[in-house]
């Protein structure tokens, strides 16, 4: 395992007014693995991935991508670089329909520069993408405003925009959340099939019996700060986990 | 007994899994799609020879309201910037070709193209701190500017303080002012309504809706705001430039209200984002107010319970509500 990491965190802190939203958060991502972050509401997962994605300027700390400092980038540039996220309020250019969502991203530098991007056709491309991430081909689906689309299409038009970047980095926040368990079921061979393509992920997510199933690494946090790392198994026998998740045991 | 014939929407039949796509299959499907185009420009162009000159003279007014609204629409309606700079535009695309006109005694023909993309470049400029705005904010930066301009001008009594100057070159005839007007309106029309669809404005659109996911998609959205703004700031120094040009005179009353107010009245009434509603409601609202001008001062009365009126009864505007009866029309067809 000589190959440095694509992703890796030092440091990193935030505070906003008086709370210490992430603080001192170190951690590495090895090229083609998928790594969990955990951590009970409020324990600053949402703002770890603003803060790697460039959205949030952090206050302290750096972030390395493919040994690139990264650290306080504009999000756009960041993107360009193959580090795209979801976000975990599902909100599509509504008024566009599915597969014209997808227009946006394939007209970023990244992919202009690209060899697919310079084919031309970019509806089929993003009819392809959309193919890709399970919407039915030929059905009226793609061509639907995105606005009308129920949620686990949107989860799926959501990473469809992430894969139309070409991108070498996934965070994934909370893709499964709000979703029945077949639509989770289903949702899994593709995430699968990400990792297969060589594409690295982070995933930020509340339903851990799911993710326990695709990770091959967890971050936990608690209050900003990251209490436990390892596998799934190593991660849900620590102490200071089960204390984080269901409180400290006392005498009454 | 079995129906041989049922009601089918006309347009159901000729659309094509999207919006803009279409399959035409005979003459009365293409007719159905051209009739309200060729309506719309057949009308703007001949109803200058049912009317005499006083109406000619307002007719060329409201296709300046007509730019600016149509300017605002596409601002408001698909990049997300509600835009008061009507006044902004005006000011500026009416100072640059006064001035070139006063100064370098250059032609109309060479200083309304001048002045129409100089001003626009620096309408663009002075709007460029701003654009980090949203909403409400943006909007009361841009209705401010203009103000700013005013008092800048009359302040360091520049380019002709207060009179302003006059005896500037005005058309050789109400013909060329009213075809250029209105030739301007109906190209700015169909090129934004082409923009929109094009991937450009589809990615203005993506920042309207979720500026967000556009910039995790890698594309800086300040650079398609500056993109989209010079576009609306072109048409709106169009009609500065001509303005000046058509009252042969240029003074702080370019920079006035009316400018950035009657736009917004006008898309209101002709349906937001519909960019057609616009130009239909200023040509409505600009001779409206003219033919009121007997009421003296409550003609601003009428004019308010007009506007209020159509916000409460018909919120969609004028233009969304006929385009979807117009989608009801319905044929028999055999079964």
């Amino acid at each position: 395992m000589a190959e440095s990491p694509i992703l890796q965190v030092t440091q990193l802190s935030k505070t906003f007014g008086g709370v210490q939203a992430v603080m001192n958060v170190s951690f590495e991502l090895a090229r083609g693995q998928i790594l969990g972050i955990i951590g009970p509401n409020g324990s600053g997962k949402t703002t770890l991935v603003n803060l790697i994605s460039g959205f949030v300027k952090p206050d302290k700390g750096s972030v390395l991508f493919k040994g690139r400092n990264i650290t306080g980038l504009q999000p756009h540039k960041i993107a360009n670089l193959g580090l795209t996220r979801t976000f975990q309020v599902m909100r599509p250019y509504h008024s566009l329909s599915a597969f014209k969502n997808l227009i946006v991203p394939l007209n970023s530098p990244r992919v202009k520069r690209s060899a697919a991007g310079r084919l031309g056709d970019m509806d089929a491309v993003a009819i392809d993408i959309l193919e890709e991430v399970g919407f039915e081909r030929d059905a009226r689906v793609p061509y639907k405003a995105a606005g009308s689309l129920p949620l686990g299409y949107l989860k799926r038009l959501e990473l469809g925009r992430c894969m139309a970047l070409q991108p070498e980095l996934i965070i994934c926040d909370e893709v499964f959340s709000g979703l029945s368990m077949s639509e989770i079921t289903s949702l899994i061979p593709l995430i699968e099939r990400l990792r297969m393509e060589g594409i690295t992920l982070m995933m930020i997510e509340h339903r851990l019996r799911e993710l326990f199933r695709l990770t091959d690494r967890v971050v936990v946090l608690t209050f900003g700060q990251k209490i436990a790392e390892g596998t799934p198994d190593e991660v849900m026998s620590n102490q200071m986990v089960k204390e984080a998740y269901l409180g400290t045991e006392t005498k009454v | 007994m079995k129906a041989t014939r049922r009601k089918k929407r006309l347009d159901r039949s000729i659309k094509v899994r999207c919006e803009g796509l279409y399959a035409l299959s005979s003459w009365s499907e293409m007719a159905y799609l051209l009739a309200p185009r060729l309506l719309l420009i057949l009308g703007l162009l001949l109803i200058p020879f049912f009317v005499d000159l006083y109406w000619q003279r307002v007719l060329c007014s409201a296709g300046i309201y007509a730019l600016l609204a149509l300017s605002f629409d596409f601002l408001a309606g698909y990049v997300g910037l509600v835009c008061l700079g009507g006044a902004l535009f005006i000011g500026t695309g009416g100072y640059f070709a006064g001035l070139l006109n006063h100064y370098s005694h250059l032609p109309l023909f060479v200083t309304i193209p001048i002045a129409t993309v100089a001003g626009a470049a620096f309408s663009t400029l002075v709007l460029i701190p701003c654009l980090r705005l949203r909403g409400i904010y943006f909007a009361i930066i841009s209705f401010m500017l203009p103000l700013f301009a005013v008092y800048i001008i009359i302040a360091l009594n520049v380019f002709g303080g207060t009179e302003g100057i006059s005896a500037l070159d005005t058309f050789p005839s109400i013909h060329l002012e009213l075809y250029l007007i209105l030739a301007a309106v109906l190209l700015a029309l169909f090129a934004i309504r082409r923009l929109v669809n094009e991937d450009m404005g589809i990615i203005l659109r993506g920042v309207k809706d979720n500026d967000q996911a556009v910039r995790a998609s890698g594309i800086s959205i300040t650079a398609y705001k500056i993109r989209a703004v010079f576009i609306a700031a072109l048409v709106g120094c169009f009609g500065g430039a001509y303005l000046s040009h058509l009252y042969g005179w240029l003074g702080i009353s370019l920079f006035a209200m009316d400018f950035s107010i009657l736009p917004i009245a006008a898309t209101v009434m002709g349906g937001m984002g519909s960019l057609v509603g616009p130009v239909l409601g200023a040509f409505i609202l600009t001779p409206m107010s003219e033919a009121l001008r007997g009421f003296g001062q409550l003609r601003v009365v009428l004019y308010c319970f007009i506007l209020i009126a159509f916000m409460v009864y018909k919120p969609e505007g004028i233009m969304n509500y006929l385009e979807r009866k117009y989608h009801q029309f319905e044929k028999w067809e055999e079964v």
